[in-house]
């Protein structure tokens, strides 16, 4: 499996990431599939609607955003690829709170932002026996034309 | 007769239907339906002591059953039931 982002897109979830920091950023990620393989179409960033004092190290997406993505995909012809969101501070790995988490299928997009600044964001996935993430291949692509 | 709508993420563990249809009375057992006829689906909804996994939610016509009755919460005739992941980390 592997997810193709176009490099507009990405430059998007990581202005996102810096923007929301010292607090975690996070967003869904909607595009097209071909068999195994994911190609990112739009992100929405959405709010972290977590407790407040704890926006700094948990995220939580509204569900009825994720039902206003699931509709905007049926309407569209695409699909909720997975989730993004940024670890301030904090290597782009899955915590232990994002693994308990975790919705199977989905892509996790981390992104690390350091002292305000986005830096690397890798590719994960749940495995089925819901023991561990993955990383899965994450392919930056040129600007469409 | 209700339906269930199946979230993108869970799809691949229902042939693909995006809506599948139930002749159950209640939302649990309207989920105990769906795993039996999806085997593959079971381990995504439930955890291994049989509880909802945390990522689970479910909505009745666009209101959360927690604030109606949760599992109990009855299905009447072209009712939707959803099952809408709840997105977090940290």
């Amino acid at each position: 499996m592997s997810l193709r982002m176009p490099v507009q897109l990405m430059a998007e979830i990581q202005r996102h990431a810096e923007q929301q920091y010292p607090e975690e950023g996070a967003g869904l990620i909607l595009g097209s599939l071909d068999g195994e393989d994911r190609t990112a179409r739009s992100v929405l960033p959405v709010s972290n609607t977590f407790e407040a004092k704890q926006r700094g190290r948990r995220y939580l997406i509204d569900p009825m955003a994720i039902l206003q993505a699931e509709k905007e995909a049926d309407r569209t012809g695409l699909s909720v690829l997975g989730v993004f969101h940024s670890h301030p501070d904090h290597p782009p790995t899955p915590s232990k709170f994002d693994l308990e988490w975790a919705v199977p299928w989905y892509i996790y997009l981390i992104t690390a932002v350091r002292q305000g600044i986005a830096e690397q964001t890798r590719a994960w996935r749940l495995q089925e026996d819901h023991v561990e993430m993955i990383e899965e291949q994450l392919a930056i692509e040129p600007e469409a034309r | 007769m209700s339906s269930i709508r199946v979230p993108t993420a869970l799809r691949g563990y229902t042939d693909g239907q995006i809506e599948v249809h139930t002749e159950a009375a209640t939302v649990g057992g309207a989920l105990q339906e769906l795993a039996k006829r999806y085997p593959g689906l079971a381990p995504h909804l439930f955890g291994a002591e049989g509880q909802l996994r945390p990522y689970v939610n479910l909505f009745v016509n666009d209101q959360d059953v927690r604030a109606l009755a949760g599992v109990h919460t009855p299905l009447a005739e072209g009712d939707q039931l959803m099952i809408l992941p709840s997105v977090a980390g940290g």
